[in-house]
C-alpha cells in the first residue's frame, strides 16, 4: 500500500502531479491510500511527496496521459472539497478513464456519481460565498484615498481561491479583504491577493448594517410564513456572520400576532386628500363629445368594447391615412405586428401591399388605410398566435367604426382586400374570385372595387401560382391607381 | 416632523413587498473590473438573504414613494389607504443602493413607485435614478424599474437604456377585474406598453447591417405580475392569460402573487389567508407551459371548474387522467415523451438520454440519477420492471395523495 499526503487546500497541482506518477507506474487504485497533510502521521508510511527519487521529471519520462475536458473541470472543482476521499475518487476515475473514455457520460456509476456529488457541494458552497460574505467598512485609507472593507466567512470547503475572481470583477473601486478558516482574499486596487493561511475574525461595527436590518425586517410579508424554504437556502449554519439574522426567530414568532391584528383592524375612513384626488380626477373625465374628426374618431375608438376582442388583444388598430382621402383601402383585421405596433398594415401582408401598391402607382402616402375589424382576433398555438378569421358578430359590431370612418374620409373609391372587407361594406358574401376586379355599389356610400387581401397571395405554397397571382394583383391595384388618378 | 431615512426605509420597503419579483438573473454579464467602478452581473443572480416567508431577498426593492393618485382596492398604496406615507429622494436612492451593494448585501436595485402628480413626472423621476446609477457613479449591478402605466414612451425607452429589466403589472388575469378593482388602470394601456416594449427589443436585438452588434437594451427582458385569489377568475383564466402574455409580447416571467391581506384593507376585499398552495399549482402549471412542451389548454382540460387540483401538482393530475399514455420505456421513449413523466425534471430527462446510450437502465440507475423512484416506477417500464398492474390500478391517485392528517382529540 503506498500512503500519498497532501497538503490538500483546493489545489489540483500537487493532486495532478502525485496522480500522473501513480498513473505512470501503473498503480492500481486499490493500492493507494491517500491522505490530507494534516492528519497523515507521515514517518510512519512511504511518503509519495517530497521524496526525490520518486520525482521523476515527467515532461521527458511520461508518454502523454490524455483526459476528456470534462474531468479536468471537474477535477479541479471536487479537490476544493474538505473531505480527504477526494483524492481517492479523483483517482479511480482517472484510473478508469484511460481504458473507458465515456465513463463520465454515465451518471449512474457509483465513481462518477460520487465525484460529481462532490463538485457539486463545491459549486454549491462557491454559491453561497457569493451571497453570505457580508462586509464592513473599516475606514479610508489614507494615501489611496480608497475605501477599504473586511469581511469573516466561514465556507466548508476550499474555495477563497475559486470564489475570488467573483469579489474582483464585484468590488473594483473599493479595497476589501476576505478572511476565512480556509484562506484570504484581498484586492487593493492594484492586485488580486489569495492565500491559503487561515485569517482572524476582527470584531467591527458597520452602521449601514442597522439600515439593511430595517429592510430585511419590512421586506418580510408575515401573511406568507415559510420557515423551511427559508432555511434550505439559507442554512443556520450561515446565520452567525449575516447580520440580520438575529432578527429571524423574532419575526417568525411575531408573524402570527401581526396578521391577526391586520385582520381586526377595522377598514376606516379614507385619508383626506383620497376625495381632493377623486374630484380632480372628475374634472378631466368630461364625457366623451361627438366625434367630429378623425383624430377624435381614434381616441374613442381607442377605448372601444363593442366585442370580447378587445380582451386579448393589445390595442385597437385604427385606419391611417389624411382625411379626403380619394382611396380608402379596407383589409381584414390587424395581424400579430400591427397588433404591437398599433398601425395598420406594417406586418409582411402590409409590406407586399405596399411593394405592389408603388409598383401599380399607388402612393400609400395618400390612401387611407384601414380595417373592417379593428382588433387582432388570434388563437394561441403553442407560443404562437395564430389569426383567426372575425365572425360575422364581430364584423358587425366594427362596422361602427367603418362607417364612421367612410363618412369622415369621403373617399371616391373604397378598396375591398379580401371576403371579410367584402362583407362589413357591402353585406354580401359571394365568392371573391367570382367578383374581383369588379366594382360592387353599397346601396348608401361609394363604389366598391373587389380584389383578394395580400395575405392570401403569401399563402400560395407553389411559386409559379403566386407569380400568377401576383400579376393579376397588380392589375386590380393599377386599375385603382388609374380611377384616383386626378381627371379620371 | 421629517420622517428619518430608516423610518423612510421602513415604510417604503413594506410597501413594495407585494411585488413577488426578485430575480436578478438573465442579464448580459457585466465586470467592474472593466469599467473601474462597482458592481457586476454574472449571468445568473444571487439570493444574498432569505427572509421566513422563503423569499429570496436579491435586490433592494423599494417604492421612491408610496403616495399614490391611484386608488386600486387591492393595492397597500391606494389613495383611500390610511398607511403612513413617505417619499426618498433620488439621491437617498442612489445612497442605498451603493451602499447596500458595497456589503454584498444584494444584487441591485428594483425599483418601483406610487404615481405622484403624473404618470410621466413619476417615471422620469426614476429613469433619474437609473441614469445617475449608471453614469454617475458608474454601477454595473442590476437594475430593474417598474414601468409607470401610461408613461410616455419616450421615457420608457430612455428607462430600458439603464435598466436591465423593465416591468409592468397587468394586475389581474382579466378586464373586468381590472376595471372592478383598479378603475384608474386601463387594461389596453397596460398591454399596449408591453407590445411597445416588445418591438423595441427586437429592434434592439436585431444586429444592424454595419455593425453586426446589438444594440444593449433592456436586456433581461420584461416581465409581468398577476394577482390572483383576489377576484373571481379561475386557473384556467390565469393560464390562459399568461400564455397570451408570453405569445404576444415575449416576457421572461409571469409572476403569480396570492393575494395576501393588506393592512387597511379595503371594503371591497375580504381577508383571507394568501391561496399560497394555488399559487404554487399556478406556478408549477407556467413552469409545464414554458418547459414541458405542454399546451395550455391541456393542463387544465381535465379540471371541472378550471381550477389546478391542490393536492397533486399538475403534471401528476394531468399523467393519472391519460393513463393511455403510460407506461413508457425509460430506455426508448422520446425526450418530449419523458417530459411528460412525473416525477422526472428536465435535468432528469437528459441525464437518462446521456446514460442510456451507453446501457440499458435499470430501476436502480434512475435512483442513482436522484430520481425518486417511488414517484415514477408507476409511469415507466424499465429493464426488469413493468408496471402493468401498477398503472391501471384504480386507487393510484390515492397513493400520490398527500396522507389525510390525524385529527386530535377536542
Amino acid at each position: 500500500m503506498r500512503v500519498v499526503a497532501l497538503e490538500g487546500r483546493g489545489e489540483l497541482g500537487e493532486w495532478r502531479d502525485a496522480a500522473r506518477r501513480l498513473l505512470l507506474a501503473g498503480v492500481p487504485p486499490e493500492a493507494v491510500e491517500w491522505r490530507q497533510e494534516a492528519d497523515a502521521s507521515a514517518d510512519l508510511f512511504d511518503r509519495e511527496r517530497g521524496d526525490p527519487e520518486k520525482q521523476v521529471p515527467l515532461e521527458h519520462a511520461s508518454p502523454a496521459l490524455t483526459v476528456p475536458r470534462l474531468f479536468l473541470d471537474l477535477a479541479a472543482t471536487a479537490i476544493c472539497h474538505a473531505d480527504p476521499v477526494r483524492f481517492g475518487v479523483l483517482y479511480r476515475v482517472l484510473h478508469r478513464l484511460q481504458r473507458d473514455r465515456d465513463l463520465l457520460g454515465n451518471a449512474t456509476d457509483g465513481d462518477v456519481a460520487a465525484l460529481h456529488g462532490l463538485a457539486k457541494s463545491v459549486r454549491r458552497d462557491s454559491h453561497k460565498m457569493t451571497a453570505f460574505v457580508r462586509f464592513k467598512e473599516v475606514g479610508a485609507c489614507e494615501d489611496a484615498g480608497r475605501r477599504r472593507f473586511v469581511a469573516w466567512f466561514e465556507p466548508d470547503h476550499y474555495i477563497v481561491a475559486r470564489v475570488a475572481p467573483f469579489f474582483h470583477r464585484r468590488f473594483f473601486d473599493m479595497d476589501w479583504m476576505i478572511a476565512t478558516p480556509r484562506g484570504i482574499a484581498a484586492w487593493n486596487g492594484k492586485l488580486l491577493e489569495v492565500s491559503s493561511t487561515p485569517g482572524q475574525k476582527t470584531a467591527l461595527s458597520d452602521d449601514t448594517e442597522e439600515l439593511w436590518r430595517t429592510y430585511f425586517s419590512s421586506i418580510f410579508n408575515p401573511a406568507r410564513l415559510k420557515v423551511k424554504a427559508m432555511q434550505a437556502e439559507m442554512p443556520k449554519k450561515y446565520w452567525k456572520n449575516l447580520p440580520e439574522a438575529s432578527l429571524i426567530p423574532g419575526m417568525i414568532a411575531g408573524a402570527e400576532a401581526s396578521v391577526v391584528a391586520m385582520g381586526e383592524r377595522m377598514a376606516r375612513d379614507p385619508p383626506a386628500f383620497h376625495a381632493r384626488i377623486e374630484a380632480a380626477a372628475k374634472v378631466r373625465e368630461e364625457g366623451p363629445p361627438v366625434p367630429w374628426t378623425l383624430e377624435e374618431l381614434r381616441a374613442e375608438a381607442s377605448r372601444c368594447t363593442r366585442c370580447p376582442l378587445h380582451c386579448s388583444a393589445t390595442q385597437t388598430v385604427f385606419g391611417e391615412g389624411p382625411a379626403g382621402a380619394p382611396i380608402m383601402i379596407v383589409g381584414e383585421q390587424p395581424g400579430d405586428l400591427e397588433d404591437l405596433a398599433g398601425r395598420p398594415f406594417v406586418g409582411p401582408a402590409g409590406k407586399l401591399f405596399d411593394a405592389v401598391a408603388h409598383e401599380a402607382g399607388l402612393d400609400r402616402r395618400s390612401l387611407y388605410v384601414t380595417n373592417a375589424v379593428k382588433h387582432f382576433k388570434y388563437e394561441m398555438r403553442g407560443k404562437r398566435r395564430l389569426h383567426q378569421r372575425p365572425d360575422a358578430g364581430e364584423v358587425e359590431h366594427c362596422r361602427w367604426w367603418l362607417d364612421l370612418e367612410l363618412a369622415l374620409v369621403k373617399p371616391r373609391l373604397v378598396v375591398a382586400m379580401g371576403a371579410t372587407a367584402l362583407f362589413a361594406l357591402t353585406g354580401e358574401r359571394p365568392k371573391i374570385a367570382d367578383v374581383r376586379g369588379t366594382i360592387r355599389r353599397s346601396e348608401h356610400g361609394p363604389a366598391v372595387f373587389v380584389t383578394v387581401h395580400p395575405s392570401f397571395l403569401l399563402r400560395i405554397p407553389d411559386a409559379a401560382r403566386r407569380e400568377v397571382e401576383m400579376v393579376h394583383f397588380k392589375r386590380d391595384l393599377a386599375a385603382v391607381a388609374a380611377f384616383g388618378a386626378p381627371g379620371s | 416632523m421629517k420622517k428619518s431615512l430608516k423610518e423612510r426605509l421602513a415604510i417604503l420597503s413594506d410597501a413594495a413587498k407585494y411585488d413577488a419579483s426578485c430575480a436578478s438573473s438573465g442579464t448580459v454579464k457585466r465586470s467592474s473590473a472593466d469599467t473601474g467602478g462597482l458592481g457586476s452581473t454574472e449571468g445568473s443572480g444571487i439570493c444574498h438573504a432569505y427572509a421566513p416567508d422563503g423569499r429570496c431577498i436579491s435586490l433592494l426593492k423599494i417604492l421612491l414613494t408610496n403616495f399614490c393618485i391611484y386608488d386600486c382596492a387591492y393595492c397597500i398604496n391606494r389613495s383611500s389607504s390610511n398607511v403612513e406615507r413617505a417619499r426618498f429622494t433620488a439621491e437617498e436612492v442612489v445612497w442605498l443602493t451603493m451602499e447596500f451593494y458595497r456589503r454584498n448585501y444584494i444584487e441591485g436595485l428594483f425599483l418601483s413607485s406610487g404615481i405622484i402628480r403624473s404618470s410621466d413626472y413619476t417615471m422620469e423621476e426614476m429613469v433619474r435614478i437609473a441614469r445617475a446609477l449608471r453614469v454617475d457613479h458608474n454601477f454595473s449591478g442590476y437594475i430593474h424599474l417598474k414601468s409607470i402605466p401610461e408613461a410616455s414612451p419616450l421615457l420608457v425607452e430612455q428607462a430600458g437604456i439603464y435598466a436591465d429589466r423593465l416591468s409592468i403589472n397587468i394586475e389581474l388575469p382579466t378586464d373586468a377585474g381590472l376595471a372592478a378593482y383598479a378603475p384608474e388602470k386601463r387594461p389596453a394601456h397596460i398591454r399596449r406598453s408591453m407590445g411597445e416594449l416588445r418591438l423595441k427589443i427586437d429592434e434592439a436585438n436585431d444586429a444592424t447591417l454595419q455593425t453586426k452588434r446589438r444594440k444593449r437594451f433592456v436586456p433581461a427582458g420584461q416581465s409581468t405580475q398577476m394577482i390572483v385569489g383576489a377576484d373571481q377568475a379561475n386557473d384556467r383564466v390565469v393560464l390562459a392569460t399568461s400564455a397570451r402574455l408570453y405569445g404576444s409580447y415575449g416576457l421572461r416571467r409571469v409572476y403569480y402573487s396570492a393575494f395576501s391581506p393588506i393592512p387597511d384593507a379595503s371594503r371591497k376585499l375580504p381577508l383571507i389567508k394568501p391561496p399560497m398552495m394555488r399559487e404554487h399549482r399556478l406556478y408549477q402549471a407556467d413552469w409545464l407551459y414554458r418547459f414541458y412542451g405542454f399546451d395550455i389548454d391541456e393542463i387544465t382540460a381535465n379540471q371541472p371548474d378550471g381550477m389546478l387540483d391542490l393536492k397533486l401538482d399538475p403534471k401528476l393530475s394531468w399523467a393519472l387522467v391519460n393513463r393511455h399514455f403510460f407506461p413508457l420505456d425509460v430506455n426508448s421513449a422520446s425526450r418530449e415523451a419523458l417530459l411528460r413523466v412525473p416525477g422526472l425534471g428536465t435535468k432528469a430527462v437528459r441525464a437518462i438520454l446521456s446514460a442510456r446510450r451507453l446501457r440499458r437502465l435499470r430501476l436502480e440507475d434512475l435512483a442513482r440519477l436522484h430520481i425518486s423512484v417511488k414517484k415514477v416506477r408507476s409511469f415507466l417500464s424499465t429493464e426488469g420492471w413493468t408496471p402493468h398492474k401498477l398503472i391501471d390500478r384504480s386507487d393510484l391517485r390515492s397513493m400520490f395523495e398527500p396522507k389525510p392528517e390525524q385529527l386530535d382529540l377536542f
